[in-house]
């Protein structure tokens, strides 16, 4: 909390609001798309340091939260079978499936382990010839390279014992789904630096220009937010539309271009069904051809199975903005960190989590969507 | 799982062809895959995302981050979430 106080009193952060609400002369709704962002201004409580015109609405950004509910189910099937050792990232193994998680598996015996980095998967599998180890490859484009080198390392070394569980998801559709929607809100983007380290800048001005929203590419610490959100109001306030980087220092326009080369190879873009938003085009990564043998949902075949969503959760408005988390009915009643309903109130950087651990728990303000 | 990183490479070297090294998260050392900065070197900053270098940063813009990091305990939280994981 030290820290917390001494960050509001800085120069540079006084400085900075100070700009904000010397520009802002009308109330403007911005949206941060990422959930590591929406983590870090609850975290820092920029929500309530900002001049009041500011609504900051939180996107779909969180990969544990919008990874689709038969993806999480197959990831359970094949966790449950034995001789598998199923590797997943942490924070996967609370989201709820259909009626289990993760660490139940793990706890009704299955071999489900935690890989901090995907090439720990192709090492388990290296070790273990005799099992079948199946890597859960979720993320946006910042975790898709470390996940497209792991299944190549495999192909380049033939380990034929691994295989990648893919349900990647990516931003700029995203973005454009909200935007097209006729319920949004949002008049600019902040868009996620590390998403864009990777990418680059380049997918972004087709898309400011087509909806006119000013675009902001910014970091995750609070400064980096700050310095976003008043490059967001200036535009806004003289009614320009442009993509602007705000995050010079770990971004640039081409972005990583080894790492494109290689997810161009061995993903393919596919239409995608985001969980509780539904299906956005060519918003998702799958393995490409070359890779199929590299495929768990073939190996497997875990292609047939429905999934049912809890009937008490709204995280599908929630993740494209339209509920505040405390307007869920079942916010910190039925649903909790301990007793998460939906994906959005396991993950760190699901809103409805962030909300409960920062104390944001009365609803300040009405629905978004309420005049309609 | 979003959060990416800031950490010094103090060495690299080759594994199975591919270039890694070792990074020093304000005093975390760990593993890291570099093959995506063909052209870091051993002093430099980088940004780290589940143990690969996206990319790099210079070292003003460096060290202010991995102060704020510091300050705000995420280096345990990124690194230490698992470890508890695995002692239990
Ligand atoms: S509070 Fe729980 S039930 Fe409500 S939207 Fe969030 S995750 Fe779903």
């Amino acid at each position: 909390m030290k820290y917390q106080e001494e960050f509001r009193n800085s120069g540079a952060v006084q400085r900075l609001l100070a700009e904000i609400r010397e520009t802002v002369t009308r109330p403007w709704s911005l949206m941060e798309v990422c959930g590591g962002q929406t983590h870090s201004i609850l975290r820092n409580g920029l929500d309530q340091l900002l001049p009041k015109e500011i609504r900051l609405i939180h996107g779909p950004g969180c990969p544990v939260c919008v990874t689709p509910l038969v993806a999480i189910d197959r990831a359970l099937a094949i966790a449950a079978r034995p001789g598998v050792i199923f590797c997943s990232f942490g924070d996967m193994l609370r989201v709820p499936g259909s009626d289990k998680d993760l660490f139940r598996i793990k706890s009704e015996g299955g071999d489900v382990r935690i890989v901090y980095s995907p090439l720990d998967a192709v090492k388990i599998a290296r070790e273990n010839p005799g099992r079948e180890v199946v890597f859960f490859a979720i993320g946006f484009e910042t975790t898709a390279p470390a996940n497209a080198m792991a299944i190549e390392v495999a192909r380049q070394q033939s380990i034929r014992n691994f295989s990648a569980l893919v349900s990647h998801v990516l931003v700029p559709p995203a973005i454009e789904a909200i935007l097209s929607s006729p319920a949004t809100r949002v008049n600019a983007f902040l868009a996620a630096g590390h998403v864009c380290s990777v990418m680059g800048t380049w997918e972004y001005p087709p898309l400011a220009e087509k909806y006119h929203v000013p675009i902001v590419v910014t970091g995750f610490e609070p400064y980096d937010l700050l310095a976003g959100i008043l490059a967001c109001v200036r535009q806004l306030e003289r009614g320009e539309a442009r993509v602007e980087n705000a995050y010079e220092r770990a971004v640039s326009e081409q972005g990583n271009l080894p790492a494109q080369a290689l997810l161009s190879r061995v993903f393919t873009t596919i239409d995608r069904a985001w969980r509780g938003i539904g299906v956005i085009p060519r918003s998702g990564w799958a393995l490409s051809d070359a890779y199929r043998d590299f495929d768990a949902e073939h190996r497997f075949s875990v292609g047939g199975i429905v999934a049912n969503e809890s009937p008490l959760c709204h995280s599908g408005e929630v993740l494209q903005g339209l509920l505040k988390p405390n307007q869920c009915p079942a916010f910190g009643k039925q649903c909790t960190p301990r007793t998460p309903l939906g994906a959005t109130m396991v993950s760190n950087e699901g809103a409805c989590s962030a909300y409960y651990n920062y104390g944001r728990l009365i609803a300040a303000e009405e629905l978004l969507c309420s005049a309609k | 799982m979003c959060l990416a990183v800031p950490g010094q490479v103090k060495e690299i070297y080759g594994e199975n062809g591919m270039q890694m090294g070792r990074v020093n998260f304000g005093g975390i050392v760990k593993e890291v895959c570099l093959a995506y900065l063909p052209e870091i070197a051993v002093g430099e900053y980088v940004v780290v995302h589940v143990g690969f270098a996206i990319n790099k940063l210079d070292e003003a813009a460096a060290m202010k981050s991995i102060r704020t990091f510091k300050d705000l305990g995420l280096f345990e939280e990124e690194f230490g979430e698992l470890g508890a994981f695995e002692s239990s």
